[in-house]
């Protein structure tokens, strides 16, 4: 197994699937000539070419709307959307559209695309620039929302998504693209809408899910240190989503938080939580925690964006509260 | 035009160019974040454009802001320190380099969301139909954004609403990588104008006099008649699209060719020429360009980030905290 980034572990599953299925092409702003704008179609315009990897015009409902009409007649087009705040441009396709023409016309087509998307804050981009706002792809029935949280996860991941006969989105963390991991060389797929243990522990569960895995992997470090063994659920899919390993653990551990980068009223935890409740109320020894993004449009300055985001202390002190 | 006008445009373009020189050191130097990009060799645009406006005009452009935030009159301080995200930046540090805007001014922003603030110029111009004021809006953009449906869809409710806008595309020949004709239908933005009724035109956009005259042109035809109008200045960045871009997709000749039309250089040259300016009076607006740079960089520099209160004020007018 080789140690790759993120960034080479994406790109790698792209080129295998693009080997692999003729029917499969990338279309999207700046991912041929420029290479993609976080890099991860470098090379494939000049290996595939422009019929294979479309630079479009500035025009995401075109590019998702065309992405749609090239699935439904049997292709396996690859729509990335440059960054996830540019989807609000083109919400129709993506969550009135493409997650319904199947069942809207009684099963008689497929559509059959995977839509890139970065999101994620961090880099002083602006409150238009910066979001998470995974929750709200994950509302919608006929939609698969993946974000995966490691580079091997990001490799399975992807793949099974360009090979399921359903429309997925696919969301990356701009931070994330240089986090190395362990990736298995060629044809290596994880199965779509299942969670994932990342790190086995006995004392409370941390369900989370993309750059809060990476935060919380770090808290569990630090708790670690204090006699406190988390154990880890890492969602990878919103929806459809898996609750049996976080059942599992917390019927085991009884106390929980969840961590998500996006804002906490209506997000991935209030989701989470309410699940845990119905399903497992008798089991809590201590109230659920959140660990979330302030209620704010994220700002410019640094100082204030860090303060917006949540961060590893937050989740150990969170942690520390459920275990009182 | 008079001679201290002619001076003060020469002025604003160097003291944009200098205001982006030492933003872009900055940078380098880790002390501005975010996406910033730089309006270098675009100068005339903005410049002739907005000395054609009266203040009861409004201005609204795309993330490329901080040539025209200045020739809007916001001062170089409050630029800079907005790029350094300090409270006594216009946006309060809040905004960053993408969105530089001062109601005061009538300057209504720096917009990150390609083409997003197409419609939104409309509405602008709505308010002022509304309010039965003959004020005209001027909504600057890119050639790229003229892909997008928010041009179309703003274009077409001008025209058909009779709204006071001046649209202006800056044609610099690229979105990012993306070279007009492999974007757009057509080569010549201004056509796009013809599909909507409107009346349009392309100017030098590197000769800051022509986009002077065609800007007061256009700016009396939209007042007076009540009709929009597209304005097409071509003109080219010198710089990447934004700060590190590998600039892959065009040949560093092409750049150079560019670099030789220098909108600061042909301006100088004509008031030489034209004996408007000596040498000597234009080498001293160029220092006194530099030292209100200078003079910003240590303002912003000095000034205060915003405190943490500010995280979670302006989310809502009618109460903090909600
Ligand atoms: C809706 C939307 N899609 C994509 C982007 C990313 N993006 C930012 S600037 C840009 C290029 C815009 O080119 P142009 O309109 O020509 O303006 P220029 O940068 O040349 O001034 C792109 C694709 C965005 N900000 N908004
Ligand atoms: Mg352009």
């Amino acid at each position: 197994m080789a140690r790759i980034t993120m960034r080479e572990a994406i790109s790698q599953a792209l080129m295998e699937e693009m080997d692999r299925d003729p029917a499969v092409f990338i279309l999207g702003e700046e991912v041929g000539v420029w290479g993609g704008t976080y890099a991860v179609t470098k090379g494939f315009y000049d290996k595939y070419g422009p019929e294979r990897v479309k630079d479009t015009p500035i025009a995401e409902n075109a590019i998702l709307g065309a992405a749609i009409g090239a699935a439904m007649v049997g292709q396996r087009p690859i729509a990335e959307l440059m960054t996830i705040n540019f989807a609000f441009s083109a919400m129709d396709y993506i969550v009135n559209q493409a997650p319904k023409l199947r069942y809207m016309f009684g099963g008689q087509f497929k559509v059959p695309m995977v839509i890139r998307a970065v999101g994620g804050g961090g880099r002083q981009l602006g409150a238009t620039h910066s979001q998470t706002p995974d929750a709200i792809f994950a509302h919608f029935p006929g939609l698969i929302v993946v974000s995966p949280g490691t580079p091997a996860d990001a490799k399975g991941l992807l793949k099974s998504a360009i090979r399921s006969d359903d429309p997925v989105l696919f969301i990356e963390h701009a931070t994330m693209y240089q986090v190395r991991g362990e990736v298995p060389e060629g044809e290596y797929l994880e199965p779509l809408g299942k969670s994932k243990i990342q790190r086995p522990g006995k004392d409370v569960t941390i369900v989370t899910y993309c750059k809060g895995l990476e935060l919380s992997m770090k808290a569990a470090d630090q708790l670690s240190k204090e006699g406190i063994e988390a154990e880890i659920v890492d969602l990878r899919t919103l929806r459809p989503l898996d609750m049996t390993p976080v059942l599992e653990s917390f019927k085991k551990t009884n106390r929980a938080v969840v961590v998500e980068e996006g804002w906490k009223s209506y997000g991935v935890g209030a989701e989470v939580v309410s699940r845990i409740y119905e399903e497992a109320f008798d089991y809590a020894d201590a109230p659920i925690l959140r660990v979330a993004q302030k209620e704010v449009p994220l700002p410019y300055n640094r100082t204030l964006e860090q303060a917006a985001l949540p961060q590893v202390a937050d989740i150990v002190a969170a942690v520390k509260e459920v275990l009182k | 035009m008079n001679k201290e006008k002619l001076l003060r445009m020469y002025y604003e373009m160097v003291l944009i160019r200098r205001v982006e020189e030492r933003g872009a050191e900055l940078y380098q130097a880790g002390k501005i974040g975010g996406f910033m990009h730089l309006y270098i060799g675009q100068e005339a645009v903005s410049t002739g454009l907005i000395a054609a406006r009266e203040p009861r005009d409004r201005v609204i452009t795309a993330y490329r802001d901080h040539g025209v935030a200045l020739n809007c009159g916001i001062s170089a301080n409050e630029v800079m320190a907005e790029l350094l995200g300090k409270i006594t930046g216009m946006s309060k540090g809040k905004g960053g380099s993408m969105h530089m805007a001062s109601v005061e001014k009538n300057m209504w922003g720096g917009h990150a969301i390609v083409g997003g603030h197409l419609p939104i110029a409309a509405g602008l111009a709505l308010g002022d139909q509304y309010a039965g004021n003959d004020n005209v809006t001027i909504c600057m953009f890119g050639d790229g954004a003229t892909n997008i449906g928010y041009f179309h869809e703003a274009l077409n409710l001008a025209k058909i609403w009779n709204l006071r806008v001046l649209w202006v595309c800056e044609n610099n020949q690229y979105g990012m990588g993306t070279a007009v004709e492999r974007a757009s239908a057509v080569d010549e933005i201004r056509q796009k104008a013809d599909g909507y009724g409107m009346k349009s035109e392309r100017v030098d956009g590197m000769d800051v006099m022509k986009m002077y005259e065609a800007s007061q042109k256009a700016i009396q035809y939209v007042r007076e008649t009540s009709q929009p109008f597209l304005l097409e200045a071509v003109t080219y960045r010198f710089r990447g699209h934004s700060m590190g871009d590998p600039e892959r997709y065009r040949a560093q000749e092409e750049v150079k060719k560019w670099q030789e039309n220098d909108p600061i250089g042909i301006f100088r040259a004509y008031l030489l020429k034209e004996g408007v300016a000596t040498e000597a009076e234009l080498d001293s607006l160029e220092e006194q360009a530099q030292a209100e740079t200078d003079k910003a960089v240590e303002f912003a520099e000095a000034s205060p980030e915003p405190g943490m209160e500010e995280l979670f004020k302006d989310v809502y007018v009618e109460q903090d905290g909600w």
